[in-house]
């Protein structure tokens, strides 16, 4: 697990971007309830890197972020993305530890789908 | 081994017959001869190919499993001992077969029918070769004036040629219209400046200088023209059967009975190729009757034909004409209003009381109602129906509604009954609506009719309207979106509802949109104050108030652009974008930028854009007012007003018009003695010229009725709901809105002025306050954890000494731009 910032600095409701150790990109979101999830930055509808910048929200209560440039939601537990099943976002494992949010690469990667 | 069944041809009908026969019993085994190159389409559509809708958007084509369909191979042959049939390449035994073949254009045997530039127009193919023929040439002329030659007609002026109707008939429209109903049609086209020339006939053409000459039956009447189609009617394309022996008509045809047999027990006919009981019937209805008869038979049924509704309806060049029912009858009812071009005729039983038939020129929108009605009560009076006032009286379950389909209200209502919503579910589940489109606006009042309340709700998270929304805001002064969604809504929101509310919030000036929980709410380009691009960089649009800008400060934006490395380029709204900006670099773009005196130009919200001017009296010698200013005046007092939709304005000098103010959400146009004030403009996918609302104004009447124009759109539209959908919403229109606005019919406008002016004082640069606020500059960083290095996937390359996205250059090859007149793939 690596560390990428303090819990605070992630605003309710909003995502932030993180630079992993191995180059990829994590998207790393805090919900209104204070829960976390993270999945891959890469939107796979247009290879950009900007899934941290979407809305999130829920679709019939599954917690979602929806893709900033084509607007596609993925399901933020599963990185299932609900308008094409032929998509889909890889998920990390995430947690705080210390009042610092730490997110999981390579072999744990998955881990907390 | 399942048995085998062979169509020729892939028309319309042919393509429907193979759906429903697949549905109804897929075990046949199914070949169908396409002799054109391309899979079914909807011919009935054709002419929206001139208004750029592709060959592919017409396409019917739809994978049938068990349906192997041969492409541009037409049947040569049918050997009906031996049961097969033969085309130049391939031998196809069938168990039963059927025609399909449908029509072809008939061109009167005429010297010089066949010389270059004379067309028919009937396959996509007919009109690739007219488009073709009509680049940088003149003048065309159409041989037919009924419905497909007016069509014709239609497509040669969307192809920019003066266009001359040559008709054998005293009148347009022969068929479908009387004498006073074809005069009042010739009236609207030659107001569109299309020559008409009834009872005229052509009699030979010859090619004269590169051009074409048509004499005709009157003497000294002839027509030099650059390209002539003949639009005179259809035949049946019925060789093949006659070849090997089949039964037709008269007057051409396969015969068949009422169950689409032929002479031949294994062999049906469908489509325009029958003559069912010596009737061809040349519209895609019946024929789509026919399809379903064989379909059932074929699978056992007892199918007979139901009979044809003839009824057409037709919208060219904004001109209405429908004819439905019975084309005469016991007793009529007329009216006509020459100075509006509205003619209308009912026909009726001999006591008045059921509707035979009718006829409707210049205003047609009654026609789906009189349509659905005939056999019944006749709905209301002409003066009624035509006004479009509430009209009474329900219509029998019995009554078709989408003749093209064969459709009942019953169907319909019954469909609604079992869940069907709105108009696509029913399109879905009942096929209404989905050829000619004509009984759509009937659909949807079936569905108010059926107690379904199309939703205007915004999410799936709130059950209300933008517009109840907004009100409740008002009212409630909530000022987040967790206290409204927790007490007016379900669930955590999503990428509808949050914007939505966020820019609620806004327009009642509740602060800077990135403060507290509100940046939760923004849409990204909101989130960032700029216009994600396809590669995650932004756009930077500074706001340059009228368009007006000093040599300084297009020096700073120069400038930036450089450092920066930003590729420029000068927008459509009179300013100028810098692309290609990385997420980290924008607030210090901006710092330089806001020391410059520059402002958000809101090209990512909801909001103002720009009010473009002309360069009006400083400098013009038409001017009569200083549109300059008015412009800047206009821009400044609305910037940053965010709205349901995008606002755009423009204001012109004089009424030549060089600021393309109708075309504008507000559009301003100096006159003598003020200005005109023209509303619900817009350009994009549905351009629509802005109505005048008010005329000769002074300024401060003109801002002030503005401001309450913007308000009142504001406070009562749907979401993404621009100007013009929303004026044309209004019920009462034009006149309820000036009522509103002006007269303060609702006793309102103190309230709009109060909102106006709330807005007015409280504008504040949204990127000043970005700049200016350390939090709020938290987030413009491209990894949290690495907030100064760039990411490393984004790169550009060069092209036309500016820099692109990379990857520009191999996509430009994928899709070529197309120069001067477009071939089509
Ligand atoms: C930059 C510009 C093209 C240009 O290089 O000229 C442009 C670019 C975009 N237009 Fe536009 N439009 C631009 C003038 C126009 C105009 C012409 C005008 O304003 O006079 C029109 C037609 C007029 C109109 O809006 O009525 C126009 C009709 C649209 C539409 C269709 C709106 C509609 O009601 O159908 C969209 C889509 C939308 O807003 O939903 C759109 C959307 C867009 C977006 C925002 C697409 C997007 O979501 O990424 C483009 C982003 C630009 C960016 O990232 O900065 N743009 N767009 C023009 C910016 C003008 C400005 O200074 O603000
Ligand atoms: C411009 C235009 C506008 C129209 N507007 C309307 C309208 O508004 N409302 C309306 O109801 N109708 C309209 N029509 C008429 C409507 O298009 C026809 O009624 C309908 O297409 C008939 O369908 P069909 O399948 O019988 O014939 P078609 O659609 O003509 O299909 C017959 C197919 O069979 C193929 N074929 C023929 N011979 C062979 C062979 N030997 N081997 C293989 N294939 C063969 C042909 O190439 C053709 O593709 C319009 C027609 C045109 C041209
Ligand atoms: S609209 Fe009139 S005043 Fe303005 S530039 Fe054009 S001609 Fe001149
Ligand atoms: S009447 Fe043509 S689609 Fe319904």
């Amino acid at each position: 697990m690596e560390p990428i910032c303090a819990f605070d600095r992630i605003i309710p409701g909003r995502g932030v971007a993180a630079l992993l150790a191995d180059g990829t990109q994590a998207a790393v979101f805090r919900l209104h309830d204070d829960s976390l999830f993270a999945v891959s930055n890469l939107d796979p509808f247009t290879g950009a890197n900007v899934i941290s910048r979407g809305i999130v929200g829920d679709r019939a209560g599954e917690p979602v972020v929806m893709s900033p440039l084509l607007k596609q939601a993925f399901a933020l537990k599963t990185g299932e993305c609900l308008d094409d099943p032929s998509a889909s976002l890889d998920v990390y494992a995430v947690e705080v530890l210390g009042g610092e949010v730490r997110v999981g690469v390579g072999a744990e990667l998955k881990a907390a789908a | 081994m399942s048995d085998k069944l062979v169509v020729i041809g892939d028309g319309m009908v042919g393509r429907r017959f193979l759906e429903a026969v697949v549905q109804r019993d897929p075990s046949w085994d199914v070949t169908v001869l396409c002799e054109e190159p391309r899979p079914a389409y909807d011919r009935v559509r054709l002419s929206a190919f001139f208004d750029g809708v592709s060959a592919e958007e017409l396409s019917l084509a739809s994978d049938l499993d068990g349906v192997s369909v041969r492409l541009g191979e037409a049947a040569t042959e049918v050997d009906r001992d031996a049961k097969v049939v033969r085309s130049a390449t391939g031998e196809y035994p069938y168990d039963k077969l059927v025609f399909a073949t449908g029509s072809y254009a008939f061109v009167p045997p005429m010297e010089g029918a066949d010389l270059d530039g004379v067309f028919v127009y009937r396959t996509i193919e007919d009109l690739e070769a007219i488009k073709a023929h009509a680049a940088g040439r003149r003048h065309g002329v159409v041989i037919g004036g009924g419905l497909l030659g007016l069509e014709a007609a239609n497509a040669l002026s969307l192809l920019g040629l003066e266009t001359q109707i040559v008709e054998f008939a005293p009148w347009l429209m022969a068929r479908q219209l009387d004498e006073a109903g074809g005069g009042v049609l010739k009236q609207h086209i030659e107001k569109l400046g299309i020559k008409v020339d009834c009872g005229t006939g052509g009699s030979r053409i010859e090619a004269v200088d590169g051009r074409l000459r048509m004499e005709t039956n009157r003497e000294g009447v002839s027509f030099d023209t650059d390209l002539i189609v003949f639009a005179a009617g259809v035949r049946p394309r019925d060789q093949l059967a006659r070849d090997c022996g089949i039964e037709v008509g008269e007057r051409g045809g396969i015969t068949t009975d009422l169950a689409c047999r032929t002479s031949d027990p294994d062999v049906y006919a469908i489509g325009e190729v029958a003559a069912m009981e010596g009737v061809c019937y040349g519209l895609v209805a019946p024929g789509y009757s026919m399809a379903e008869v064989v379909a059932d038979r074929l699978a056992g049924g007892e199918a007979t034909f139901p009979g044809a509704d003839m009824s057409t309806k037709l919208k060219l060049l904004g001109v209405d004409v429908a004819q439905f029912g019975a084309f005469d009858g016991p007793l009529a009812t007329t009216y006509l209003d020459p100075a509006n071009g509205t003619y209308a005729k009912l026909i009726l039983s001999d006591d008045a009381t059921t509707l035979l038939g009718g006829m409707l020129v210049g205003n047609a929108e009654p026609y789906p109602l009189l349509r659905a009605s005939v056999g019944g009560k006749v709905p209301g009076t002409l003066a009624d129906l035509l006004g479009g006032g509430e009209v009474e009286g329900a219509l029998p379950d019995g009554a078709q509604v989408c003749s093209c389909n064969a459709v009942t209200k019953g169907e319909i209502m019954g469909a609604i009954h079992e869940g069907c919503t709105d108009v696509p579910a029913l399109k879905s589940c009942t096929k209404a609506g989905t050829s000619c489109g004509s009984c759509v606006p009937m659909l949807k009042q079936l569905l108010a009719e059926g107690g379904v309340e199309v939703s205007k709700s915004v999410c799936e998270h709130f059950t209300q309207s933008r517009a109840e929304l907004f009100d409740i805001v008002k009212v409630t002064g909530i000022t987040t979106f967790s206290e409204l969604i927790a007490r007016h809504g379900t669930g955590a929101g999503c990428d509808l509802c949050k914007p939505t509310v966020a820019s609620i919030l806004a327009s009642l000036s509740n602060g800077h949109i990135l403060d507290g929980e509100q940046a939760t709410l923004q849409d990204t380009n909101d989130h960032f104050l700029a216009n994600m691009q396809r590669n995650g960089t932004y756009s930077v649009v500074p706001r340059i108030p009228g368009g007006e800008i000093t040599p300084d400060k297009l020096i700073v934006i120069g400038q930036v652009a450089k450092d920066f490395d930003l590729y420029t380029k000068i927008t459509g709204g009179q300013r100028i974008d810098m692309f290609g900006a990385r997420v980290e670099d924008l607030p210090k773009i901006w710092r330089r930028l806001v020391d410059a005196g520059f402002e958000s130009g809101h090209a990512y919200g909801k909001a103002l854009r720009t009010v473009k001017s002309c360069v009006g009296t400083d400098w013009c010698r038409y001017g009569v007012q200083d549109s300059v200013k008015m412009a800047i005046d206009l821009e400044l007092r609305y910037r940053g007003l965010r709205s349901p939709h995008k606002l755009k304005s423009a204001v012109s000098g004089c009424a030549r018009e060089c600021a393309e103010a109708r075309g504008k959400d507000f559009g301003i146009i100096a006159t003598e003695d003020g200005w005109n004030l023209y509303v619900g403009g817009n350009g994009g996918f549905t351009p629509r010229h802005a109505d005048l609302l008010l005329s000769d104004v002074d300024s401060e009447t003109l801002v002030r009725t503005i401001d309450r124009f913007l308000m009142f759109y504001i406070s009562t539209a749907d979401r993404l709901q621009r100007t013009s959908k929303w004026v044309e919403g209004l019920e009462g229109g034009l006149d309820y809105l000036r009522g509103v606005i002006v007269d303060d019919r609702l006793g309102i406008c103190e309230d709009l002025d109060a909102m106006m002016a709330k807005h007015v004082e409280h504008y504040a640069d949204e990127w000043k306050g970005v700049i200016d606020d350390p939090e709020k500059l938290q987030r413009f960083v491209s990894f949290v954890n690495a907030p100064e290095t760039p990411d490393p996937s984004i790169e550009f390359e060069e092209v036309r000494g500016q820099k692109f996205p990379a990857g520009t250059t191999a996509r430009s090859h994928t899709q070529p731009v197309l120069l001067g007149t477009p071939e089509r793939k």
